[in-house]
């Protein structure tokens, strides 16, 4: 099994403050990865060093047999990695259908004068995003909610909608940062069995940051575990849940009931 | 008497009366005192005088709830009478101490005698204007005692005879053109309506608008409701037809000045489209945008001059390449600047400004671009032996202009690069994480946007005939800005309109020049206050700037609790 | 394979910028060894050189006062008051037009000439404050929740509305500001001679710049105005008037533009409808060099922008041959400006970050 994503001893360090320390990590093709950590253990900040936000210090990052170590967030995305945020980050003014678009950039390649000078090819190009954004709106579960400005929809359709734009380009690679923050347990399950359904249906390997055990546990083939910017395990869900080392992490840090990590429901938001 | 809420009359009254003061002693009424609305009758120095004490006497009751007719006029006759009380306090002040000039240069003679009504300090001048002042503010209360059905056409009427007497310039014009002199001179005076044209057109406003609430409205309405698609979509073919052949027949009607006025007024439209897309598409706020008209206009003068400094190339050639010049100082202008965002990019751009003001004028450029003396003779266009030499020939270049710039802006803005705009505007950093390359999106908003500018520039020059640093003042820079943000940030026919109203009317009020910019400063102010999104605003504007507004009204926060967004 | 990729990836906008730094950076270094070892241009003495270096203090002075209203605020609204030189216009107008004008002419300066220079300095205070608390109330106070462009244009529009009512009001010419004799001529400071106005701009600044600091460090109110600036919601948690800490913090940043407003014209000797337009950029610019937000930074990047305009044209912009190097001193203010902008936002001097980043 080939490896998408290959992370090398990367360190990432703000000022005096290590966030990433030396992690060596890996993502199998068509796996379900997830990263877990108490909060401020550097899982989001990892995020921002693969998809280019944050450079890194030291290490290497290989996509897809290729170095993506100092290019920037936009060419990452078009090599084929997606990602959506904690704290929900549409377009807020635009509308839902207008986010699908705009997330199809890496794959458009009409020039930015073709509507200008009317090329067929820029026409035919736009009239099939129109399609198939229309097409991933319904995938989604959004269907007749297009033209709906991204920020009045519920809070569960904007998950499904950020989901949608990072869908939109064709990611081999899609990094969910807390799908399921600040979903009931039925809207848990449906977005649970939803990025099952990517993987499994759509061939898409997905890396999970995710607080709900029950999610993570659930789906994941894989977990790591950080703690202040550190990989302190790493295994299938089983040994994770039996690792000393990652209770201790999350009982060190006070959260009640962190033992019963295989049970716990708390949906924790923020970081 | 119930009801009489005094604090509430007291309080319009006095803000009415510091209004009136002001516009008194900075010298707008004696200004404007030379303007006739109406031949002999009102000068618009009185309309200044008189309007806030009308207004006052109106707004006296306006937030408050039904009360007895003889409460309402007693309400609007104090704030009247309280509009007059500084007034005659300044008047007394003034002949009791002329000195007061040496302070205040605007207090003078002329403006005590409007305000006196030639009487000066005595029993009758001051009785006069006390009377006077009542009386409106009588007429202002009294508004409300007009019958619901009758009272919106009045109001409107009043408003739209005191527009075509303020701009009376525009149907003078026209008439000029169209009528034979005779009738001219009955509807029009030197300046301002005659009395019969005066009621004419408050009787003719009135009907319509009496009309036009009672079935007018409704019978549109029900028009376009029972319009099938197709139906709407011919008619508005047949209306975009109807607004081209207007506007190419338009310099036949106007004549010389107004042509004038309006090629002037298309020059900004130019302008404000290329910046339209730089603040309104990508939101990215330019201060500095005057540079890139300069360089256009420089550009054409250099190489169509006929002097010392030019080459004596034709304009079509030299177009051409000043808005190659422009767009390419637009991307060197944007390269330093593509990482700042919002307030600082605001400055660097204005420095940027700036520092090319500095240099076009200093004498280090001197021998290049002529310094404070400018570049002269520029070449004008011409079509074979036909040279564009009036503002009727050169209008017809302008409009051809504008056209292009609105088509380029409006399939830009529905193609993928105004989506990229769009979402750049919302969130850069999320822009940049779905796939948009940031630079080259900035930069082709900034170059886009400069172009426009170079083209305007080189049009300008070339209209002209000359070139000189102060035609390219920080000043147009904010000029331009302003018509984008006064029409609607983003919106295209926002631009149009916000430059007929901010380039436009004040060409017609020319004599009243020196307090322009006052008004543009009052202008802007209200604007935001009252209405942010624009006189014509796009769609994705009018969302964005009442949305903090709903949202806090929704949960119940303070205001001074959220914080700015973007 | 991945060094070729790595090649192609250089970030080349980070290679124009380097190139943009180096060629100012050479041709500063060009133009100064030009003119002190090569002695380009006119020959100055080493007391001309003094009396550049004490003039740029003192006017730097001046820009730190006027730059302390653009921290102030910008710290505690995150907001570049673009009516601050307006704020300052207005002082010195009215205590020029009205206090001044009236007390030389009486004779009342002649005799009491150090009470003339406390009530002009108490009206161009006030004006000054009057200006700003109107300013903030109508133009800035309503819109604390719009988008922040908006603000940004009431301010423009704010800037606009005074200008052009002082000059409705006084007139849109010149007005001499009469200076007490005993600010004439020269003064003998540990051996060397200094114009006696720019002496007391730069004490007087100094002054006012220790006491501003004194009082947002040690009063009440200056803490609250700290407290805002730090968070707006802990603020008014810990029983803090937000409203009214913004108002007060409007106040005194003008109160200053308002001490500024009368050295100024003390040193200028003339006012004008128009005056607060150049100064306002160029104390913005002191700000910023500062880092936005910092008082100490202010009154640094005040003194070194006011040394740097003073310097630099008979250094190294003649030291470069430019012809009319005098008239390039607002280029080397703004492109100063530009610089700190793109390449040290957070300032040359100041720690504070200017942009939080998202």
């Amino acid at each position: 099994m080939t490896n998408i994503l290959e992370a090398t001893h990367v360190t990432k360090r703000f000022g005096g403050l290590i966030a990433v320390n030396d992690l060596t990590f890996a993502i199998p093709q068509g796996s379900i990865v997830s990263i877990i950590g108490p909060n401020g253990a550097g899982k989001t900040t990892f995020f921002n060093c693969i998809t280019g936000f944050y450079e890194i210090d030291e290490g290497e990052f290989n996509f897809d047999g290729q170095s993506i170590k100092g290019r920037s967030p936009d060419q990452i995305t078009k090599m084929g990695i997606a990602r959506t945020y904690q704290n929900i980050r549409l377009f807020s003014y635009m509308s839902a259908i207008e986010n699908i678009l705009a997330g199809m950039e890496p794959r458009l390649r009409s020039p930015w004068f073709g509507p200008v000078l009317g090329l067929r090819g820029t026409r035919i190009e736009e009239e099939k995003a129109a399609v198939d954004a229309n097409q991933l709106l319904n995938f989604v579960g959004l269907r007749g909610k297009g033209d709906s400005l991204a920020r009045n929809l519920p809070y569960g359709d904007q998950r499904r909608l950020e989901i949608a734009r990072a869908l939109a380009g064709n990611p081999k690679l899609l990094l969910l940062d807390e799908p399921t923050a600040g979903m009931n347990p039925r809207e848990t399950a449906e977005t649970t069995e939803f990025i099952r359904n990517l993987r499994d249906k759509v061939g898409i390997t997905v890396l999970l940051i995710e607080h709900d055990m029950r999610v993570v546990m659930g789906i994941s083939e894989h977990i790591t575990v950080l703690d202040y910017g550190e990989k302190i395990a790493e295994g299938s869900p089983a040994e994770i849940q039996r690792n000393t080392r990652v209770i201790e992490a999350y009982l060190g840090r006070g959260a009640a009931g962190a033992a019963h990590l295989g049970l716990s429901h708390q949906t924790e938001t923020g970081e | 008497m119930t009801g009489m809420n005094w604090r509430h009359v007291i309080r319009t009254g006095l803000l009415m009366s510091l209004i009136v003061l002001l516009v008194s002693i900075i010298g707008m009424v004696e200004t404007f005192d030379e303007r006739d609305l109406v031949v002999g009758y009102l000068t618009l120095g009185q309309l200044l005088l008189f309007a806030p004490a009308l207004f006052g006497g109106y707004r006296t009751v306006a937030r408050e709830a039904r009360r007895s007719p003889v409460s309402t006029l007693l309400g609007g006759l104090v704030a009247g009478l309280i509009v007059a009380v500084p007034l005659i306090l300044l008047v007394l002040l003034a002949s009791a101490w002329p000195g007061i000039r040496t302070y205040f240069p605007n207090i003078s003679p002329a403006l005590l005698d409007i305000l006196s009504n030639g009487q000066g300090a005595t029993t009758t001048g001051i009785g006069l204007l006390l009377l006077e002042m009542g009386l409106l503010g009588l007429i202002g209360a009294a508004i409300h005692l007009v019958p619901g059905a009758l009272r919106r056409p009045l109001l409107t009427a009043l408003l739209i005879t005191s527009a075509v007497a303020l701009f009376s310039d525009v149907p003078l014009n026209i008439a000029n053109e169209l009528l034979d002199r005779s009738i001219v001179r009955i509807l029009f005076g030197t300046k301002g309506l005659t009395l019969a044209a005066a009621v004419g057109a408050f009787v003719i406003s009135l009907l319509l608008a009496f009309w036009w609430d009672r079935s007018g409205r409704a019978a549109l309405n029900r028009r376009q409701a029972t319009q099938s698609p197709t139906q709407a979509a011919r008619n508005r073919r047949i209306a975009t037809l109807a607004l081209l052949v207007v506007l190419l027949i338009l310099p036949r009607i106007l004549g010389i000045f107004l042509t004038n006025v309006l090629d002037q007024v298309g020059i900004f439209i130019l302008m404000a489209l290329g910046l339209n897309i730089v603040v309104g598409f990508a939101g990215l706020l330019d201060l500095g945008y005057v540079a890139f008209f300069a360089i256009g206009a420089y550009t054409t003068a250099l190489l169509t001059s006929t002097g010392d400094l030019g080459l004596g190339m034709s304009f079509w050639v030299a177009a051409p390449i000043s808005v190659a010049a422009a767009t390419l100082a637009g991307i060197i202008l944007g390269i330093p600047v593509l990482r700042l965002r919002g307030d600082y990019l605001a400055i660097v751009t204005l420095g940027f400004g700036e520092i090319i003001r500095v240099l076009v004028r200093s004498d280090l450029l001197k021998p290049v671009i002529g310094g404070a003396q400018g570049i002269l003779n520029i070449g004008r266009p011409s079509l074979g032996s036909f040279e564009l030499v009036t503002p009727q020939q050169f209008y017809y270049l302008i409009l051809l202009g504008c056209i292009l710039a609105w088509y380029i802006a409006s399939r830009l803005r529905d193609g993928r690069i105004g989506r990229r705009w769009m979402a750049m505007r919302e969130d850069e950093d999320v822009a940049e994480a779905v796939g948009i390359n940031l630079t080259s999106t900035k930069l082709l908003a900034f170059s886009i946007g400069a172009s426009f500018a170079g083209l305007a520039g080189s049009i300008f020059a070339s209209r002209i005939g000359s070139a000189f640093p102060n035609s390219f003042e920080l000043l147009i820079s904010i000029n331009v800005l302003a018509i984008v943000i006064v029409g609607g940030l983003g919106s295209l026919p926002g631009v149009v309109v916000g430059a007929f109203v901010l380039v436009g009317l004040p060409e017609l009020l020319r004599e009243f020049a020196e307090y322009r910019l006052l008004m543009y400063g009052i202008l802007l102010i209200v604007m935001m206050l009252v209405r942010p999104e624009g006189l014509w605003p796009s769609a994705v504007t009018r969302r964005e700037m009442h949305a903090a507004e709903e949202e806090a009204a929704r949960e119940g926060i303070h205001p001074e609790e959220v914080q700015p967004i973007t | 394979m991945t060094t070729s990729q790595r090649l192609r990836t250089i970030d080349w906008i980070g290679v124009a910028l380097w190139v943009f730094r180096a060629v100012i950076i050479i041709l500063v270094i060009v133009g100064t060894v030009r003119k002190l070892f090569f002695g380009a241009g006119t020959q100055y003495t080493a007391s001309d050189w003094i009396d550049f270096v004490v003039s740029g203090l003192s006017q730097g002075g001046l820009y730190a006062l006027i730059a302390l209203g653009y921290t102030m605020v910008y710290g505690v609204l995150f907001m570049i008051n673009f009516a601050h030189g307006e704020f300052f216009m207005s002082g010195a107008m009215t205590s020029t037009v009205l206090v001044a004008g009236t007390l030389s002419r009486s004779g009342f300066m002649d005799e009491q000439p150090v009470i003339y220079l406390v009530l002009v300095t108490f009206a161009a205070v006030l004006t000054s404050m009057g200006v700003a608390l109107l300013t903030e109330r109508v133009a800035y106070r309503p819109l604390r929740r719009a988008p922040r462009l908006v603000p940004l244009i009431t301010a423009i529009g704010a800037s606009f509305f005074w200008q052009y009512l002082f000059r409705g009001l006084f007139g849109g010419d010149l007005k001499p500001f009469p200076v007490p004799a005993i600010l004439d001529g020269r003064v003998t400071i540990l051996g060397l001679e200094f114009l006696k106005t720019r002496v007391v701009v730069f004490a007087v600044s100094i002054v006012a710049l220790l006491g501003l600091y004194l009082f947002v460090q040690r009063t009440k109110t200056g803490r609250a105005i700290r407290a805002v600036a730090e968070d707006k919601d802990v603020a008014t948690l810990m029983g803090v008037d937000v409203d009214r800490t913004i108002a007060t913090t409007f106040a005194v940043g003008a109160a200053m533009a308002g001490i500024a407003a009368v050295l100024w014209v003390l040193v200028f000797k003339q006012a004008n409808f128009f005056m607060g337009f150049v100064p306002g950029i160029k104390a913005f610019t002191a700000a910023v060099l500062g880092g936005i937000g910092s008082i100490p930074g202010a009154a640094l990047g005040g003194l070194f922008l006011g040394v740097i305009e003073a310097v630099g044209p008979p250094l190294f912009l003649e030291g470069l041959g430019l012809p009319g190097a005098h008239q390039l001193k607002d280029v080397i203010a703004f492109l100063l400006l530009v610089l700190v902008l793109i390449f040290r936002p957070q300032g040359i001097i100041g720690e504070r970050l200017a942009e939080k980043k998202a």
